[in-house]
């Protein structure tokens, strides 16, 4: 069970500030716009804390793009909405850390390759929920999520998107839980990142063979066994090596329940 | 159970696949000629609910395609109008983002050397 709840809190109120700037080719004003600068939790998504930011620029757009679905990239790389932010932050910046953060804005040429459409909020709600299902499948084969009622996946998700820590952590601590004569979940929802973006999920156990609590050095050893020197980042630090992996998931995976970790 | 008697004549290259539907050539047994080397992985498709049944279900798929390359897929195969809906499950539990690939998904959710995936038209499991 998550018990740390300095570190659950630490992570919570992780925020970055972040710079966002129109595309040049978009501006149709003879007025420049200012750029707009906002402070974003770490653990949330860009369609929840856009709205403001894109009533700032819409009026410097031409009409006709007005309807378009705002998109966000950074030196090039359009940003996947359905990424927690400080994930992305680590995934590009991590190596090089810049604040604030600047982001470019676009209402045309949507990367259709890259990007899924976000219309509205419901769907990275979604998403979300899918993504916290597929974490529990791996914890606990889905019981706790289908036990659930209706109003307790709504308050993890309201929680999330409200910033509070309280109304979030009352749900997801059972999430958290392990069952059974288990000291620690089935599987680690696990997903680590290269430079592009892509990703790697394998079945990863909180424990060794003999029973003991694994830690990343051996989880890195199974899944990079010719690479000896990987470091993995996450909320904008480098994991100690010696750390045990159920305790990483329980404390620093993201609200939908995975640890998305960058190789550094 | 049926399903599981799919032998490797029944199956079929899904890229290759694709293709023939895209120019509406003649289905031809271009299955395992070979012509790439990638890893292939083994699907399974299954209907749900009112989603009409695959002729074909089982198919190989190169690893590293997106889940939203295989919604397009079945979506063409059932000749599903472009408005149309499609969701697709692993275990009956929940929807993987489009953009997952199917290695990914075959690493953690596999069973028996395949990867099961219950399709269908509206929302099922949540």
């Amino acid at each position: 069970m998550a018990n740390d709840r300095e570190v659950l809190r630490e992570i919570w109120d992780g925020k970055l500030p972040i710079c966002f700037q129109l595309d040049q080719e978009e501006i149709m004003e003879i007025q420049q716009p200012d750029p707009f600068y906002v402070m974003v939790p770490r653990l949330s998504y860009f369609p929840l804390v856009t709205d403001k930011m894109k009533r700032h620029f819409l009026r410097y757009i031409s009409q006709e793009n007005a309807d378009n679905e705002m998109w966000i990239d950074y030196n090039g790389q359009p940003l996947k909405w359905h990424y927690p932010i400080g994930f992305l932050y680590d995934l590009y910046c991590g190596h090089d850390p810049q604040l604030p953060w600047t982001l470019t804005i676009h209402f045309s040429k949507f990367p259709e390759d890259v990007l899924l459409h976000c219309p509205n909020k419901d769907v990275v709600e979604a998403h979300y929920m899918c993504t916290v299902k597929e974490a529990d499948v791996l914890k606990h084969r889905g019981q706790v999520m289908s036990t659930m009622q209706k109003k307790d996946h709504n308050q993890l998700w309201l929680g999330l998107q409200n910033d509070k820590f309280d109304q979030f952590w009352a749900i997801n601590r059972r999430l958290m839980e392990s069952h059974g004569d288990n000291e620690g979940f089935k599987h680690i929802p696990i997903r680590i990142y290269t430079d592009d973006g892509s990703y790697s999920q394998k079945l990863v156990n909180p424990k060794n063979a003999d029973g003991s609590r694994k830690i990343l050095q051996q989880m890195l050893q199974e899944l990079y066994p010719d690479k000896p020197d990987v470091k993995l980042r996450t909320h904008g630090i480098e994991i100690p090596t010696d750390t045990p992996l159920q305790w990483l998931s329980e404390h620093m995976s993201y609200p939908d329940n995975f640890l998305h970790l960058c190789v550094c | 159970m049926s399903e599981e008697k799919a032998s490797d004549d029944n199956q079929s290259d899904l890229s290759a696949a694709t293709e023939n539907l895209k120019i509406e050539a003649e289905p031809k047994d271009s299955g395992d000629q070979g012509k790439t080397d990638k890893v292939k992985i083994d699907i399974l498709l299954k209907a749900t609910g009112n989603a009409p049944i695959m002729k074909k279900k089982k198919w190989a798929v190169d690893a590293e395609k997106p889940i939203g390359w295989i919604m397009e897929f079945v979506k063409k195969y059932l000749k599903l109008e472009p408005d149309e809906r499609l969701f697709l499950y692993v275990n009956q539990t929940f929807a993987p983002s489009p953009d997952q690939i199917v290695k990914n998904l075959y690493d953690c959710f596999g069973t028996d050397g395949k990867l099961v995936l219950h399709y269908c038209k509206t929302q099922a499991w949540g």
